[in-house]
Order: structure tokens, then sequence, then C-alpha cells
């Protein structure tokens, strides 16, 4: 049976051939970060929890010092790609649709058939699997279409990679935050305090509170990622799914959605809203978080709206 | 009861505000919870390594950068740029609602990286909004031709977070999963992702409906 297991070997594989191509460019820290990172998916499941908390600080003493580069490995310049692009024209899209097709036909195909009764599978992980069986029958057809230099694919990759830099883990950590926060109470305690503030047996003010908290943890935080486990161990799944019996699925997947409002009016979400500000040189700092709230907003209500018919009143 | 496992959601407030590394953030906010709950700082150590190791599939999703790499060294991105400039002649209205649509539907196939503000709307989105709306207006006025740039960055954003998670292998239909399955609820993606659609709908007519809404205005001012 394939499980994560094999997926984080694989991972661990590629994170490794990036650690190695790092250090052959002398990007130390690079080498040492990626290295790191591919150490704790390789050998993760055999170390013991406080190695792979040290691992943990060691990945963010590196980022945390400003070790990690950016790189420029040798590729296409602009007018080769224009010639490319001409040439092979809208077929260039299709390696890159054979990812979500494998994902989507092949998850649909496996609980609708009877393939999921072979256990070929891990169960409720088919789909992290095909997604990863997806980028390899990718690759390999992109390398047998292209015929690129032999370690393009991997240097291609890295200099992705490097742009992208210790933002990369970030979900990651954030997760790793929430869990923390959940053993120290905090979701518990802000549970404590809206359950206090909610009038008992309010369904409809109680998804209120949950679609609020998530937008407010979002915009303190800056990332939908950090709230979410903190608001679903305070309200979504003790008041709302075991409280209430509401439906799990709408209430995790639209209370992400109703989090990723918030972001659309934070500044603490860099990337989205004060880069792109500065990258299209306007003058106030905020210009695109003005353009995004009266859409977030109104997208706000119909989350709550979503939540409560789709989680309750369609499912009971 | 103790209020003080609080003051991590203050520390990353500080720490975000500060411009400090956010993942230095993340983990000292971590320790910080950790301790004041009163846990000794080895368990603390031990709990965030534990969670990171256990949430490690959530960047097993990072091995697609070598396609997509290979791709844009043949020329993705220029392809990407001719589609979207084949639309050329249409309003801003138009061009910024096609262009929200675009985004979204690629997003929705786990193309995150088909759009972006570095990638495509400084170069391409924006200065195409602006031609096209002072092809329809005339001269802008300066702060006119600022909420143009800024509503194509918005259109990026609105686009790539309410169609991203209508595809089941990204990060956060991976984390819903894995938070609700340490609660004891397993969930599979596609029970999740589903529900992603009523929201990106929403998110559709109303952007749209805005991205119109501000060419009219335009409109107005101009004339």
């Amino acid at each position: 049976m394939i499980t994560y297991e094999w997926l984080y070997i694989l991972t661990g594989g590629f994170f490794l051939v990036w650690s190695l191509l790092s250090s052959r460019d002398a990007k130390w820290g690079n080498a040492a970060f990626w290295g790191l990172l591919s150490a704790s998916f390789l050998f993760g499941s055999h170390l013991s929890d406080f190695a792979n908390g040290v691992l943990v600080l060691a990945l963010v003493g590196i980022a945390g010092l400003g070790l990690l580069k950016r790189s420029d490995p040798a590729t296409t310049t602009l007018e080769e790609r224009q010639a490319h692009s001409g040439r092979l024209g809208n077929r260039l899209f299709l390696p890159a649709l054979i990812v979500p097709l494998t994902a989507v036909a092949g998850t649909l195909l496996y609980n609708y058939t009877p393939l999921s009764e072979s256990g070929l599978l891990a169960e409720r992980r088919e789909t992290l699997i095909l997604f990863s069986l997806g980028t390899l029958i990718a690759l390999t057809a992109a390398m047998l279409w292209l015929k690129p230099p032999v370690l393009a694919a991997a240097e291609e990759g890295r200099r992705l990679l490097d742009s992208i830099g210790w933002a990369g883990i970030l979900p990651q950590m954030l997760a790793a935050l929430g869990a923390v926060f959940a053993l120290a109470g905090v979701g518990d305690i802000i549970g404590g305090i809206a359950g206090e503030i909610i009038p008992d047996g309010s369904i409809f003010l109680t998804v209120v509170v949950f679609a609020l908290g998530m937008a407010l943890f979002t915009m303190i935080m800056g990332n939908a990622f950090a709230a979410f486990p903190v608001m679903a161990a305070a309200i979504g799944i003790p008041l709302l799914v075991e409280g209430y019996g509401g439906n799990p699925a709408v209430i995790g997947a639209v209370g992400m959605l109703a989090g990723f409002c918030g972001t659309l009016m934070t500044p603490m979400a860099a990337n989205f809203n004060i880069v792109p500000a500065a990258l299209l040189e306007l003058k106030d700092q905020n210009a695109v978080i003005r353009q995004q709230v009266g859409t977030a907003l109104p997208l706000w209500v119909c989350n709550v709206v979503i939540i409560y018919v789709g989680a309750f009143l369609l499912w009971t | 009861m103790n209020y003080w496992p609080l003051a991590g959601i203050a520390i990353v407030v500080a720490g975000f505000a500060l411009r400090f590394n956010p993942l230095l953030v993340v983990v000292t906010a971590a320790l910080a919870t950790g301790v004041l709950a009163g846990l000794d700082l080895v368990a603390v150590i031990e709990a965030l390594g534990k969670a990171f190791n256990d949430n490690r599939y959530i960047s097993v999703t990072w091995i697609i950068l070598p396609v997509i790499g290979l791709l844009e060294r043949y020329g993705l991105q220029q392809r990407a740029r001719a589609v979207i400039e084949g639309i050329r002649g249409a309003t801003m209205g138009k061009l910024l609602t096609i262009y929200l649509l675009f985004r979204q539907i690629t997003a929705a196939l786990g193309l995150t990286s088909l759009g972006g503000h570095p990638q495509t709307v400084r170069p391409l989105v924006a200065p195409m909004a602006e031609a096209a709306a002072e092809k329809s207006h005339g001269e802008l006025a300066d702060e006119d031709r600022e909420k143009v740039k800024a509503m194509s960055a918005a259109t990026d954003n609105v686009g790539l977070f309410f169609g991203e998670d209508i595809f089941f292998a990204i990060a956060s239909i991976l984390l819903i999963q894995g938070v609700f399955e340490s609660y004891g609820y397993p969930l599979t993606p596609l029970q999740l992702s589903v529900w992603a659609i009523p929201t990106a709908i929403c998110a559709f007519i109303i952007h749209g409906w805005r991205i119109r809404s501000l060419d009219r205005r335009l409109g107005r001012t101009a004339a």
C-alpha cells in the first residue's frame, strides 16, 4: 500500500538534490536549509520529537540570520523563451495540465469505482498521492518532449524554490504553531470568551462569531493558516460541529474562506497587499487593500450565509 | 483561567509589525505560548517538532516546481501572456473580468503560479488595464490611474484566493483536513474542495461587479 511515507521519501529526495546543487553553487546557507528540510522528510518519522524540534529551530535559525539567498542557475533568455513559446504554442499548457487532471480524475475514479477496494492507496490519502504521481508523469512527459539538458529540471526547480525561499515552509510552520496553540489551550481560552458572549442555542450567531474570528485572526496573523487551527479548536469543532451537529466539511472549507476575506484587508499579508503596491509604484501603500475591502466585506457575508445554509439548513 | 498564553498572539502581531523574519516570529510565539501555559521548554520544543513532522504533507506539493520551471524555460509565461493579449481591445472592465475568470479557473486547476504580482500584474495586467481605461475614458487623473493599478493587483488576489481551494491538493485544503482529523473527523480533500465552489461564484459576481462599477466611475469623472 502506498502511504504518505513514500511521498516523504520522494520529497526528501527532491530537497536533497536541491541542497546538493546549492552546495555546488557555493550557496552554503541554502544548502544547509534545504539539506535539513530533506533530512526532516527522509528521517523525520524515525527521529524523536525533541530531535525534530531541534531541527526546526536550526531551520529557523538559518532563515532568521538571513542566510537564504536567491539563486540564478543558467536558464534560457527572454528571446529564446519568446521563440520557444511561438514554436510550441498552446501545447505548452498540456504537461502542466497532467498534474491536476491526474489528481482530479484519479481521485474520482478511485472513490467511485471498485479501485478503492484494492487498498492500493492509503485511505483518505489518495489525492496527494495521485498529485505526486501526476507530477512524476508530467515531469517525465516534459523531459521526453522538450529534451532539456539532464539537470535542467532540477536547476529550474531550484530557481523557483529559492525565489520562494523560507516562505515555502511558512504554511507548515503555521500549522505547527496552531498545534502548539492548541496544546497550550489558546483555542479553549478564546472559546471560553466566545461562549460567554454568544447567547446559548443561537446557531446563527455562533456561525457569525466563528466567521468573524477567522477574519479578525487572519488580519492579526496575516495568514488564514495560522488562524484556522485556533478558531476550529475554539468554536468550529466544539460549538458548531459537536454542539449543534453541523456539517464539518462545510464549516472547515468555508471557514477558511472567511479567513481569506481577512487576508484581503490586512497589511500583515505583505506578499499580497504591500509588495504589489511597491511593485506598481503606488503612492499609497494601502491602495490595494482599499480596492479589496469592497469585495471582502460582502464576500464575508456570503460565507456566513453559505456556512449557515450548507452546514445546518441543508444538512439536517 | 490563565489568559497568559494569549501573549503568543501579541508576539505574532508585534513580530510582523516590526518586520522580523516570519519563521522566527512564528517559532518565538510558539515557544512563548507553550512556556506561558506552564509547559517546560523541552516539552514545547518536542511539541513543535512533532507538529512540524506531522504536517510535512503540506510541503509535499513543492515537488511540482521542476515541472513548472522546465515549462517556463520553454516559454510558459510568454504563452500565458499571448493568450491574454489575444483579448486586447476590450475595455478595462472586460479585461479585468476576463483576467479574474482566467485566474480563478487556472488556480482551481492547481496552476497557481500562472499569475502573480511580479510575473503578470506588473508587466502585463496593470499596463493593459491602464491602456484600456485610457482608450475608453481619455487621459486619466493620477488618482484614477492609481485606482486602476490597485484594482489590477486586487483582481489577481481575489482570483487566486477564491479559485485555489477548488483544487484539492492545495495546502489550505490539506491543513483543514489535518486539523479536523486530529479531532476525530476524517474528511477527504474532495469533500472540502466542492464547498469552495459557492464562494468562488460569489467572489466572481461581487468582484466582477466592482470592476465594472470602477470602469463606469472613471467614465463619469473623465466626462
